[in-house]
């Protein structure tokens, strides 16, 4: 078995995984002349290590762990809603009874969980959360509509991925698995109904989609380009999703499209920490 | 195969190096890398999971008159998810080759989009199942769509509101059903698009209604068993639906 051959077929099904390994890529690509260096029982052992750094998880979650993680995105999202819903600058009545209907799910949300992690509850006020990321949006959060549509949307599609990265760490706690995947699935449908929201307001590209196409941010600021770098995905756990199938094209598009990706713990941090007053 | 599946042979720890970590992170992401690697990493699942893996391989489905099992374990599972995407991209299929009249340039651009998501995970289920587990996987179902008047707007917008939200529940429901999370995450980059779908119609029947199914107590979607589901489906699908051996925990 020559070892290159084998991390060229890793290579085959999943191209990324150069990117997966990170710091340790120029070792990886010239792996070839690494394996020479080695003597040959240490091989297995460098392989193993960096496939484990590539595929493996970086931190073991607990269940507890993932709630508290998910108790900090819920409070973030209810109280920037509370704000949100509590302005005068919609568009219309209409806009202000969808943000108030999701400013009561998210609510429902932070109850729930509250309830699930009792004393391990941690407290959160308005004070808790940056909704000017810094300064980054200049104060415009609650002043300017297509500003808090923005970043509303940025908030949702953060929701879903996070929850979509979390979920793996529950499945041996079938009950606290199943809340999340109702609540995940709540969070998919703001999002859609936030991108709608910001179509009709024409604050977003015209072919602006309740899904995300490719790694698209429909014209929201770079500084959010991390929620969206990964969407781009063609290729399903090997896979390849386009083609022609009974004379129907699925196009790049439409195949990352059909396919919400995952964010880790750590890329959700980075995404959420401008945003965190501490 | 044989060769290739034991690449340990001499015993330097190098396949339990490499198939702890592929098992972990997604059994299905190499299940297309090639015929030798596939075949060590199902070797790694009979090693390395639970075995119902295997034992799943090892059942062939019903498929006698008109009756379709599903089968058992995680493979009866995606068979169960891949009955469901059949059903929702024949549905757009035929919503987009008979538009209803008066169908929006927007209304258009939705349904095609969405069309397009159904079948590819339609697709998608139909070559991992096969890579997988080729004896195992479910055929081609004939759709069953008389009740539904595909040019009549309200006709086919409360029929994909129907499809639509019972995919999610769906999805949320058999999601405790699986073991290898690796399956779980797949799902779950699934049913975020569902219910994307499903926000969507819901807004299109009227503004606003895009999260209904959440105005509970918790805030939270519905999950459902796959007895639940199925039953809601089944006039929509000719053959009878086996679910008999599906996990139920």
């Amino acid at each position: 078995m020559n070892i290159y051959n084998l991390l060229t077929q890793i290579e085959k099904a999943d191209p990324e995984i150069y990117e997966r390994l990170d710091s340790r890529r120029a070792v990886f690509k010239h792996f070839a002349g690494f394996g020479k260096k080695l003597a040959a029982t240490a091989i297995p052992l460098a392989f193993g290590a960096m496939l484990n750094k590539a595929y493996g998880q970086t931190t073991t979650r607990s269940v507890t762990d993932v709630l508290k993680f998910a108790y900090l995105l819920e409070n973030l999202e209810a109280e920037f809603y509370k704000q949100a819903a509590a302005t005068d600058i919609f568009a219309s009545a209409a806009g202000k009874g969808a943000f108030e209907t999701i400013r009561n799910h998210e609510v429902a949300h932070v109850n729930f969980l509250k309830g699930a992690l009792g004393a391990d509850a941690p407290t959160y006020t308005a004070d808790s959360f940056d909704f000017d990321a810094k300064g980054a949006l200049g104060g415009m959060t609650f002043k300017d509509y297509p500003t808090m549509l923005a970043v509303a949307q940025a908030f949702e599609d953060t929701g879903v991925r996070a929850y979509k990265g979390q979920a793996a760490f529950l499945i041996s706690n079938n009950d606290v698995l199943q809340a999340a995947l109702q609540i995940h699935s709540v969070e998919a449908r703001h999002a859609a109904h936030i991108r709608r929201m910001r179509r009709d307001f024409a604050a977003a590209p015209a072919d602006q989609k309740p899904w995300i196409t490719g790694k698209d941010r429909g014209g929201l600021p770079a500084l959010v380009q991390a929620i969206y770098d990964g969407e781009e995905a063609t290729t399903q756990a090997g896979v390849k999703i386009t083609g022609t199938f009974g004379g129907i094209s699925i196009s790049d598009a439409a195949a990352s499209e059909a396919f919400d990706e995952t964010l880790s713990t750590e890329q959700i941090q980075a995404i959420v920490t401008p945003f965190l007053k501490n | 195969m044989t060769k290739l599946s034991k690449p340990n042979a001499s015993g330097n720890g190098l396949t339990e190096s490499v198939n702890k970590p592929i098992n972990r992170k997604s059994f299905f992401k190499f299940a297309g890398a090639g015929a030798a690697l596939t075949t060590l990493l199902i070797s790694g699942c009979n090693d390395d999971d639970d075995g119902k893996f295997n034992g799943v391989v090892d059942t062939p489905p019903t498929t006698g008159t008109g009756a379709v099992s599903l089968g058992s374990g995680d493979v009866g599972i995606l068979n169960y998810a891949y009955a469901l995407e059949q059903l929702e991209a024949a549905f757009y299929t035929q919503v987009v080759a008979t538009k209803f009249s008066g169908m929006t340039a927007l209304e258009t651009s939705i349904f095609t989009d969405i069309r397009d998501h159904e079948i590819a995970h339609r697709e998608f289920f139909k070559a991992a199942i096969t890579a997988a587990a080729p004896t195992a996987i479910i055929p081609a179902l004939t759709p069953d769509f008389s009740s539904i008047n595909f040019g009549d707007r309200n006709a086919v917008l409360t029929a994909a509101k129907t499809f639509e939200d019972l995919g999610v529940t769906a999805y949320n429901g058999a999601g405790k059903l699986l073991t290898n999370p690796d399956f779980l995450t797949i799902a779950g980059k699934i049913v975020s698009v569902e219910a994307r779908h499903a926000a969507e119609i819901a807004d299109l029947i009227s503004n606003g209604t895009f999260a209904n199914t959440a105005n509970n107590a918790n805030g939270f979607d519905d999950a459902k068993m796959p007895s639940e589901v199925l039953a809601a489906a089944k006039s929509f699908i000719k053959e009878t639906i086996d679910f008999s051996k599906l996990p139920t925990s």
